[in-house]
């Protein structure tokens, strides 16, 4: 069931030059949350919610944590919330990752502000994830803290090269794939990261689950704004990122440049 | 006792407010956060005679007070409306508003027809969707086609034939009445005002069809404006939309001449804006010793 409220948020950090984290302590909707999903933020003098992944779920505290990055005018009102502040979320929304069974083993990949949702899928492998995250830089680099304190592996990429590897998370990707094939792969950034990261794992005959984003008005697959084009059984058609996703079999995406 | 119950061109609505066509899908999202039975209707998403994909991606720009969007009428066509979504809403003890959408005149009275002997409680007939090439706008601009598309499906429709317009026009009054004189029994209105945005890194407009639909609490007072004016032009009632947000706002279109209203964008923002604008609707009868909220409708005071 979606869940409209106002709830304090409980802490709330920088992470980077423009990225937020905020936990945000609503029990009802972290009982039922998983991970993928995501939440409707209302943004205090705009018209449209704002949807953002969720980052984390603690269930036990009844808290779910978003991590956004500033990006217009309404994500800077966002970021002016503070500790013991309400925010207006309707959550959880849309489809989460597929989670397999103990023991599988999964690659996470996150792309700047798309690394983000890899928390709560990586904490559901614990020792059987790796992370691959990839920043422009080391000062955008995030969350690998958290990704640690599961137990995941992870590697690091930045485009400059001023921390980990310098490249890109698909060549990062690849070169982990050389030592061992895991049983799925999670990847969430920019499209042409997607695109390629499909394009592997096509080759490699990995099932993969993406994450997209898209601008949303609804949020809950009503007005059909948010709109994607997917193809199943060989037939095109357009979907939609809030309802039918935002987690999509890689398969099912038609990804144009 | 309930005091927001209408009777609106012969169909008795427990409230006046009604989700707007496209803003609601066909109930099934927002059940999740209420039943459907605090409604007094839904107007189901614009029906066209075969599926359709609607317009690329963006389709959606936000505004000052509102929003631009382009979907382009994306549906399942009107055979799956009759035979998946329809079945479903008729157990919800609310009404049923068929907006529907053809591509020529011959397509809108095929729709209606299709619809005949259905439980749908009135037609809504989309003369105004700025959002697809054939029909929708180009229908709805023009005094002379939307008096023949309207006479069209009166000729073949059983049920009530509401007509929306277009606010995309110089004069709304004179399509008003050319409908009206061709067998309209109410107009609803305003669809949405032809918008544009631009990203102006890219210079690349926001929408990828470049321009959308504007709507939201910005067109409030057009709507507001155009609703008075229509309601002094014809003797067929009138469903105000276009903007409204709050109860308030539902009295002020009623005041103005709406026998009923609709609520569209502001779902968005708030999805229990429809129930909470009919409950702030019932207050204000109470407290205002107004027997039926029917009493208020045209009575603004002009200056």
């Amino acid at each position: 069931m979606y869940k409209q409220g106002k709830y304090p948020i409980v802490s709330k950090k920088a992470l980077a030059k423009g990225v937020f984290d905020i936990e945000i302590y609503c029990p009802h909707i972290a009982k039922e949350a998983r991970a993928g999903q995501f939440a409707q933020v209302a943004a205090e003098g705009f018209f449209l919610r704002r949807p953002i992944s969720i980052c984390d779920i603690d269930k036990n505290k009844g808290t779910i944590r978003l991590v956004f990055e500033v990006r217009g005018h309404g994500t800077d009102k966002l970021s002016e919330l503070n500790k013991d502040c309400l925010i207006d979320i309707i959550a959880p929304l849309g489809n989460g990752f597929k989670v397999l069974e103990k023991g599988k083993k999964a690659i996470c990949i996150g792309g700047g502000i798309g690394t983000p949702p890899m928390v709560g899928i990586a904490k559901e492998y614990g020792e059987n994830a790796t992370v691959i995250s990839g920043f422009r830089n080391a000062s955008a680099v995030i969350l690998q803290e958290d990704f640690k304190a599961i137990g995941a592996d992870t590697i690091l990429c930045t485009d400059d090269g001023s921390a980990g590897i310098h490249g890109f998370v698909t060549d990062a990707f690849k070169a982990e794939l050389n030592k061992e094939k895991p049983d799925i792969v999670y990847a969430c950034g920019p499209m042409v990261m997607l695109k390629n990261i499909t394009k592997i794992c096509e080759e490699n005959g990995i099932y993969c689950q993406v994450s997209l984003e898209q601008r949303m008005a609804c949020g809950v697959g009503a007005c059909l704004v948010c709109v994607c084009r997917t193809v199943k059984d060989g037939q095109e058609f357009n979907s939609h990122v809030c309802k039918d996703g935002p987690v999509f079999d890689s398969k099912e995406v038609l990804f144009h440049e | 006792m309930n005091r927001i119950n209408v009777n609106f061109c012969g169909v008795e609505f427990k409230n006046p407010v009604i989700p707007a066509s496209g803003t609601f899908g066909y109930g099934r999202e927002y059940e999740q956060f209420y039943p459907l039975s605090k409604l007094g209707g839904i107007s189901v998403k614009g029906t066209t005679l075969h599926r359709r994909e609607g317009n690329p991606g963006p389709r959606v720009a936000e505004t000052p007070s509102g929003m631009l969007n382009s979907v382009g009428l994306q549906n399942g066509g009107v055979d799956k409306f009759i035979n998946y979504e329809l079945p479903n809403l008729v157990t919800k003890d609310t009404r049923i508003i068929a907006n529907i959408a053809g591509s020529t005149v011959e397509e809108c009275a095929e729709l209606a027809e299709k619809l005949n002997g259905t439980a749908v409680d009135m037609i809504e007939l989309n003369i105004s969707c700025p959002n697809v090439k054939q029909g929708g706008a180009a229908f709805g601009t023009d005094c002379n086609v939307a008096g023949a598309v309207t006479r069209a499906v009166k000729d073949v429709t059983e049920k009530p034939l509401m007509v929306k317009l277009s606010p995309n026009v110089t004069s709304i009054t004179d399509i008003a009445r050319s409908v009206e004189a061709n067998g309209a029994d109410a107009v609803s209105l305003i669809n949405t005002l032809l918008g544009m945005r631009i990203d102006i890194k890219t210079r690349r407009p926001i929408l990828k069809n470049n321009v959308g639909g504007l709507s939201g609490p910005a067109v409030f007072p057009v709507a507001v404006r155009m609703v008075w004016q229509v309601a002094n032009a014809v003797k067929i009632p009138v469903m105000g939309m276009g903007g409204i947000a709050t109860w308030e706002d539902a009295i002020e279109m009623m005041l103005a001449g709406a026998g009923a209203v609709q609520v569209g964008a502001a779902i968005f923002a708030d999805p229990y804006a429809p129930v909470k604008i009919a409950e702030g609707m019932q207050r204000f009868c109470e407290e205002n010793g107004i027997a039926n909220i029917s009493e208020i409708v045209g009575t603004v005071k002009p200056w």
